[in-house]
């Protein structure tokens, strides 16, 4: 309960989330949006590139058949830091998001354009095998997705997949280290060979990242890991992920602006398929440039 | 009219018509289930009272004489297989019957009298001379089979009330059974010989293993054949098949193919497996090749359903982690599905088993008497022998028609405790 506590502080701390003057800013911008509108150009406000990227998305659109989902998007994913992805429901998030490890692949209708980049290498070559790619940058979904086999097995899965372990004792060892990141092996470590599907909510989600994480993929992607789960085991997932941070470079994608504010260095606002605003968390919460992200983050738009 | 009326009132209004009508499906539903075991109950109760005569086998003492002379063997002398094969047995039998009773005489009554044992009775008298030579010239106790009209009329307290010209047996030959009676010669044992011989035009030695056996036979290759192809078939259309014209159209005649008439599969069998390809008639090869074909696609539809069902989610875990599509097919697709694949197999194969139209198409209708000892033999299957028997005159037949029944449903009984057993220790939940 105490480290819960203190985050929630420094999480306010660290944000000033308006809340109090909420009402006030509203009227004074509510004619703000119509006025600029004409004017407002496709454009992303801020600055979408960093130094030393990690990934990098150019000019990316996707279509599902002939609808387009997301709208020439620019964005860098820097190394070691936590991207959060925010904006209203229904905004390409998630479809952005899967374009990075090719999971939009599996969507038969689904069609993707632009550049897109790992370590500088093109991911979407011939070269790239989609199989590599997706052991290289991992992803936690939404809905804990535990396969319904022993939590041993859910962790072992990838290493064994991928010939990670040479033997018995390393598999063990991975696995072990594994659950302990993801801060769930002292309660499971007593019943690793009972059904993962029998653990409580946010214990699958965390059995989850220890299987993505077992992999040491590179980048780790996560979309609303946090959205099905309570308020304590939201806090210990984002515990783990200020965490995992030292060690993997991660994008997420949150409703929670308090959650972006508490977990994310950088910070990219999507509105209907375009990225609207890119910038330091810490800027985009504070002095949001773009009347959309304002809007979004004082609660207009949700 | 509503808005004078708080909503509460009105909810209220509509609550007790809303119950009425909810009891009145209940009572509907209720009754439909009743209805249904009623008639269950019934069906079974009818075909078990008939089936019980074809459990029990009357038997006679008869005191055999060996007799060298009506045999035509030398005394003391090794008895050839040849011979043995060609000598009088049915007079030996008919002699120590007519030796009982003295007083019958004349050539009609004779005939009557030896034909209240089975005419199986020579090749166990036969049999038994085989294996003890040193019987020859003896006088010995042998129970043999009765015939089935004694059988008959033992067991059917109806029978014996009426006049002789309404039954078989005639009012002598009663006279005689009593007689054999009261000298304890009479027996009612348990029939074990229906379930360890095959057909025979004689009821008392027909039995229902042959078709157990043809079954068996017949099944196996069914099964062989229509659960990998049919596993293979869905596990392609469903993960692997473009989507495109060519595969819908294969899609719906998947699906019609279920419906097609089972008859038409057997004429599709005689046509291509026999005619064409000159398969032997009338085997377990050939009807399990035609059940398969009738099979195929209930497998097909079943297990593509059981994929179907496999969360999203756990696909994408699993592609998530790196695995290609056929890891992912083969380690979780697949095994998710088993239960429901198993099920639908089981279910496709307990069709196959009850089939009579398509075999009789491929000749499985023969009278064998020989129990198939491999998949080339002529063979017949239990729904067939049902049908044979039930198309029989003789009044045993019946017993044995409804015997065979049983013995159906019980392996249909079986393989859905299978199915059920196989559903639940692959269960699993997510
Ligand atoms: N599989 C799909 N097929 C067709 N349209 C889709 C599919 N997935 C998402 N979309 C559409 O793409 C848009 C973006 O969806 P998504 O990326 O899921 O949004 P978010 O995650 O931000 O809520 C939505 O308009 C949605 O309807
Ligand atoms: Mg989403």
């Amino acid at each position: 309960m105490v480290t819960i506590m203190k985050h929630e502080e420094s999480a306010a701390t660290k944000v000033r989330v308006p809340l109090d003057e909420e009402e006030s800013q509203a009227v004074e911008t509510l004619a703000a949006p119509s006025a600029e509108a004409p004017a407002q150009s496709d454009e992303t406000v801020g600055d979408p590139f960093v130094e030393r990227a990690k990934m990098s998305a150019r000019h990316v659109d996707v279509f599902y058949g002939e609808k387009q989902a997301i709208f020439d998007v620019s964005l860098d994913l820097g190394e070691h830091e936590v991207l959060a992805l925010i904006g209203p429901s229904g905004c390409g998030k998630s479809t952005f998001l899967r374009c990075l490890n090719r999971m939009n692949d599996i969507i038969p209708e689904c069609r993707v354009e632009g550049d897109l980049r790992l370590d500088g290498e093109d991911i979407r070559t011939r070269g790239m095998d989609p199989v590599l790619l997706r052991a290289r940058v991992g992803m936690v979904f939404q809905k804990p997705n535990p396969f319904p086999k022993s939590i041993y097995d859910n962790v072992a899965y990838g290493p064994r997949l991928h010939g990670l372990a040479a033997n018995r004792s390393e598999l063990d060892e991975i696995v072990a280290t594994s659950l302990k990141r993801a801060g769930l092996w002292g309660e499971v470590k007593d019943r690793l060979h009972e059904a993962g599907t029998g653990l409580s909510g946010g214990q699958q989600q965390r059995l989850c990242i220890a299987r993505t994480i077992a992999v040491s993929p590179e980048v780790i992607l996560m979309d609303e890991p946090a959205s099905a789960l309570d308020p304590i085991a939201t806090a210990v997932i984002e515990e783990l992920i200020e965490e995992l941070r030292q060690n993997y470079t991660i994008a997420i994608v949150t409703h929670s602006m308090q959650q972006a504010a508490r977990v994310s260095q950088r910070t990219a606002y999507f509105h209907l398929g375009k990225l609207i605003e890119v910038g330091e968390t810490d800027r985009v919460f504070t002095n949001p440039r773009h009347p959309l992200t304002e809007n979004y983050i004082t609660g207009r738009i949700g | 009219m509503v808005s004078n009326m708080t909503p509460t009132e009105s909810v209220k209004k509509g609550l007790a018509r809303r119950y009425r009508k909810e009891r009145r499906f209940r009572a509907l539903g209720l009754l439909a289930v009743w209805l249904g075991f009623t008639f269950l109950v019934i069906l079974l109760a009818d075909i078990t009272i008939k089936a019980l005569p074809a459990f029990h086998q009357t038997w006679i003492k008869l005191d055999v004489y060996f007799d060298p002379e009506v045999l035509g063997f030398e005394p003391g002398r090794p008895i050839r297989e040849e011979a043995l094969l060609h000598a009088d047995f049915r007079g030996v039998v008919r002699r120590s019957l007519y030796a009982m009773f003295p007083q019958v005489r004349k050539h009609r009554d004779k005939r009557k009298l030896g034909a209240l044992v089975s005419s199986a009775a020579q090749y166990q008298v036969r049999d038994l001379l085989r294996a003890h030579p040193d019987w020859l010239g003896k006088t010995v106790p042998v129970w043999v089979r009765a015939d089935d009209d004694v059988d008959t009329y033992l067991q059917s307290a109806s029978l014996q009330g009426v006049a002789q010209d309404h039954r078989r047996l005639r009012d002598n030959q009663v006279a005689w059974l009593r007689e054999l009676e009261k000298q304890g010669r009479i027996e009612r044992r348990f029939n074990w010989l229906f379930f360890r011989s095959a057909d025979s035009r004689e009821p008392e030695q027909a039995g229902i293993l042959g078709a157990v056996v043809g079954s068996f036979y017949t099944l196996l290759v069914t099964i062989a054949l229509a659960f990998p192809l049919g596993l293979a078939g869905a596990v392609y259309l469903e993960e692997y098949a473009p989507r495109s014209r060519w595969v819908d159209l294969i899609e719906i005649n998947i699906n019609n193919l279920a419906a097609v008439p089972s008859i038409v599969f057997g004429l599709l069998g005689l046509a291509v497996f026999i005619n064409f390809f000159g398969a032997s008639r009338s085997s377990p090869l050939v009807g399990g090749m035609v059940l398969a074909l009738m099979t195929l696609p209930t497998i097909v539809i079943a297990a593509r359903a059981a994929m179907k069902a496999v969360p999203p989610s756990i696909r994408e875990a699993a592609l998530g982690l790196g695995a290609s599509h056929t890891q992912m097919v083969f380690q979780h697709v697949v095994p998710l599905a088993m239960p429901g694949i198993l099920t639908g197999t089981i279910i496709g194969m307990a069709q196959a088993l009850g089939e009579t139209a398509p075999l009789l198409m491929v000749g499985m209708v023969a009278f064998i008497v020989d129990i198939p000892h491999s998949f080339t033999d002529s063979a017949t299957v239990l729904p067939v022998q049902i049908y044979l028997w039930a198309d029989s005159p003789e009044r045993a037949f019946v017993a044995r028609t409804s015997a065979a029944i049983l013995v159906l449903l019980g392996f249909l009984v079986l393989m859905n405790g299978a199915a059920i057993l196989l559903r639940k220790r692959f269960e699993r939940k997510w």
